[in-house]
């Protein structure tokens, strides 16, 4: 291992040095300072292709109809596409709406969310406190309940969806308690349950740490004080740990709801790709569907379903970064 | 052992909330560790096995005996007399409700048996070839190997384009030094996810369509990567770049010989971090690439289980190969990655 790297190491010494002398006469030509430039310039031009030029594209592509996929060749079409997403007669109703399938996607991508960023919230805060009592074995069990975190999407799906098969593990405890076998992921019910649970199995070790490390953050002392005073274990949680663990928590509640907009990878390997029917659509799935997966390509409608979303998105991004600062100081 | 087990806050004293605490973390983990190692032992059982229900907990195989005058290995059942006898015999046919068996002590003698009197004898068996035959018939090789190149490609790029910029940014004074930071941050709104269409109409632009180089490049410059390393420079003090250019260092040499070693935990972090996130990624690679040679591992396995649905006993094996490298480096590295999570909050 420390060979390779070694190895790996020289390689790009001498490479780099090849770069030594042009980067010396550079440097004499546009002084010290200016240096930021060249050492910016390669990140920043990848940041300008793939991020600042898409959304740019994202804009201009949401106003344009049609099928081509070079811009030019597109017809300029106003706010149609965005009068087509939206219109609805009622928005509690997708199949009032003229893109029902863009509704539906919204309405699973809604409760989804709503269930995860609970169910989530819950048990990462319960493992950090049982967590934080634990005098040892901390670090195994932290690894535990993290190692999930790390698996591929893919992975995650199939091992579920081998798990919950009708010949799988799950189904031999159903019919050993005297159920019937069930096709979990043919029910409406009992996928969009699996989805939600799944997602809080894999990453709650994630949210534990963060809600962990703010935990431990908390000073020892004031609870020897509450100690003192007899205050009750209950009345210490209320009164102290939960008030001095509210800016964690909200931080972790917002990058919950980041994260569940954006649901699609393991969702998608486990229902095969949204179902039963559109049980399972997420709006994910809906933009890249409409773009890449169906016989008519929409780039534009695609694409301003991106910008709605990218804008619910800037807006919950922007509460984060604003919380995260004041958690800090 | 037990003493450890039996720890709790206050010596001596066991509350209620210790046991609640126990059993929660109990339940936790076998919740966790059922389904992993469900399909982990899944994965060695053949492919008739696997399709059987009720489904056994060891990868099993029917047990087999050679016996002379039969031209192929016999199947083992335990018979079980009327009578409430158990013998082990082996079977030479089965026609109907009746089974023609033989006692492997006496190969001569045959007899009847009805069917229901007789189960099938079964030994722990490890079906290897679950790995192997992927392996030849398919192109996992390819995906493997695209995957891997993907991986340390990304990889390298991330670590050294981001930490120049990190180095721009932590021990400059430039004009335009805030603006850029707060373009770098703007990015960490928008996630590939969002601007996956026009981003894909990049790269048709670039003519990377189904090409590895369209995958590696868009995910190359992370803001958190950006984020991370500056923060760890901020804390190498001035002065020794200072000294460094007082010897008549370059600026790139300064980089390159002085900062850059000095981040090494900080790199090693961002390196563990960018290995897993690009040997996982899934929906980016899928837009990217068409064409099955170019696969990547995650779209490899997820079209395969599309494709055969029933071959399980394949696409569990190839899942565990998956599975593997990630597991591997989290088992060597799982102090750091924790840390280094709990530190940063990355993604």
């Amino acid at each position: 291992m420390n060979i390779l790297l070694e190895y790996i190491c020289d390689f790009f010494d001498r490479f780099l040095r090849l770069l030594e002398r042009p980067l010396l006469a550079l440097q004499k030509v546009i002084g010290i300072h200016r240096m930021a430039y060249f050492f910016l310039a390669p990140n920043m031009i990848l940041f300008a292709l793939f991020v600042f030029l898409p959304v740019g594209l994202a804009i201009a592509y949401a106003f344009t109809g049609g099928t081509e996929m070079l811009i030019w060749n597109r017809p300029f079409v106003g706010l149609e596409n965005f009068r087509r997403l939206l219109s609805c007669s009622s928005y509690m109703d997708p199949a009032t709406c003229e893109y029902d399938i863009f509704w539906t996607a919204i309405h699973n991508t809604g409760w989804y969310t709503a269930l995860n960023v609970i169910g989530t919230l819950l048990i990462s805060l319960a493992t950090a406190l049982v967590l934080n009592r634990l005098t040892r074995g901390k670090a195994f069990f932290r690894a535990v309940f993290f190692y999930p975190v790390l698996l591929s999407p893919v992975v995650i799906g199939l091992v579920w969806k081998w798990f919950l098969a009708r010949n799988g593990l799950l189904n031999l405890f159903v019919e050993n308690f005297g159920g019937e076998r069930i096709i979990f992921m043919l029910d409406v019910f009992w996928s969009r349950f699996w989805v939600v649970y799944i997602s809080i199995w894999f990453q709650m070790g994630f949210y534990t740490l963060i809600i962990l490390a703010g935990l431990q953050a908390i000073p020892n002392d004031i609870y020897e004080a509450a100690q003192v005073d007899g205050t009750s274990r209950w009345r210490q949680f209320r009164k102290l740990t939960l008030p001095l663990l509210i800016p964690n928590l909200l931080v972790v509640t917002v990058l919950l709801l980041i994260r569940s907009v954006q649901v699609f990878d393991e969702a998608w390997v486990l229902t095969d790709g949204g179902g039963p029917g559109t049980a399972n659509t997420f709006i994910v799935q809906f933009i890249y569907q409409t773009a890449f997966n169906s016989e008519v390509r929409l780039y534009g409608l695609a694409s301003a379903a991106s910008v709605l979303m990218g804008l619910v998105l800037l807006v919950l991004t922007l509460v984060q970064v604003w919380m995260s600062k004041k958690a800090e100081h | 052992m037990i003493k450890f087990l039996t720890r709790t806050r206050h010596p001596g004293r066991i509350e209620p909330v210790d046991i609640i605490s126990w059993i929660w973390l109990f339940f936790g983990t076998t919740m966790i560790a059922i389904p992993i190692a469900w399909a982990l032992l899944s994965s060695f059982k053949s492919e008739s096995e696997i399709n059987s229900f009720p489904p056994t907990l060891m990868p099993q195989a029917a047990s087999t005996v050679e016996i002379e005058g039969q031209s192929k290995p016999l199947s083992m059942w335990q018979w079980t007399t009327p009578e409430g006898e158990t013998k082990e015999v082996a079977m030479v046919r089965r026609i109907g409700i009746k089974a023609t068996m033989i006692d492997p002590a006496e190969p001569n003698k045959k007899f009847q048996v009805p069917i229901n009197e007789i189960k099938q004898i079964k030994d722990v068996h490890f079906a290897w070839n679950n790995y192997s035959e992927p392996l030849e018939q398919f192109d996992f090789v390819t995906y493997i190997k695209n995957t891997t190149f993907v991986t340390l490609v990304a990889t390298l790029l991330t670590l050294l384009l981001n930490s120049m910029s990190a180095f721009a940014l932590s021990k400059y004074n430039f004009r335009g030094k805030n603006a850029i930071f707060v373009a770098i941050l703007s990015t960490l709104m928008l996630p590939l996810s969002v601007i996956m269409v026009p981003a894909f109409i990049v790269v048709v632009g670039l003519n990377l369509a189904d090409n590895l180089w369209g995958v590696i490049l868009a995910t190359v410059a992370t803001p958190t990567g950006v984020f991370l390393l500056r923060q760890y420079m901020l804390t190498i003090p001035d002065d020794l770049i200072e000294a460094a250019r007082v010897d008549a260092a370059s600026e790139f040499r300064v980089y390159w010989k002085v900062v850059l070693p000095l981040c090494a935990p900080a790199l090693a972090v961002l390196a563990i971090f960018s290995v897993i996130w690009r040997w996982n990624d899934f929906l980016w690679p899928l837009i990217v690439l068409s064409s099955p040679e170019n696969y990547t591992l995650q779209i490899g396995l997820n079209s395969f289980q599309g494709q055969f649905s029933v071959q399980w006993h394949y696409i569990l094996a190839m899942t565990v190969i998956a599975l593997l490298p990630v597991t591997v480096v989290f088992i060597l590295l799982q102090k750091y990655i924790t840390q280094g999570v709990a530190s940063s909050g990355v993604k």
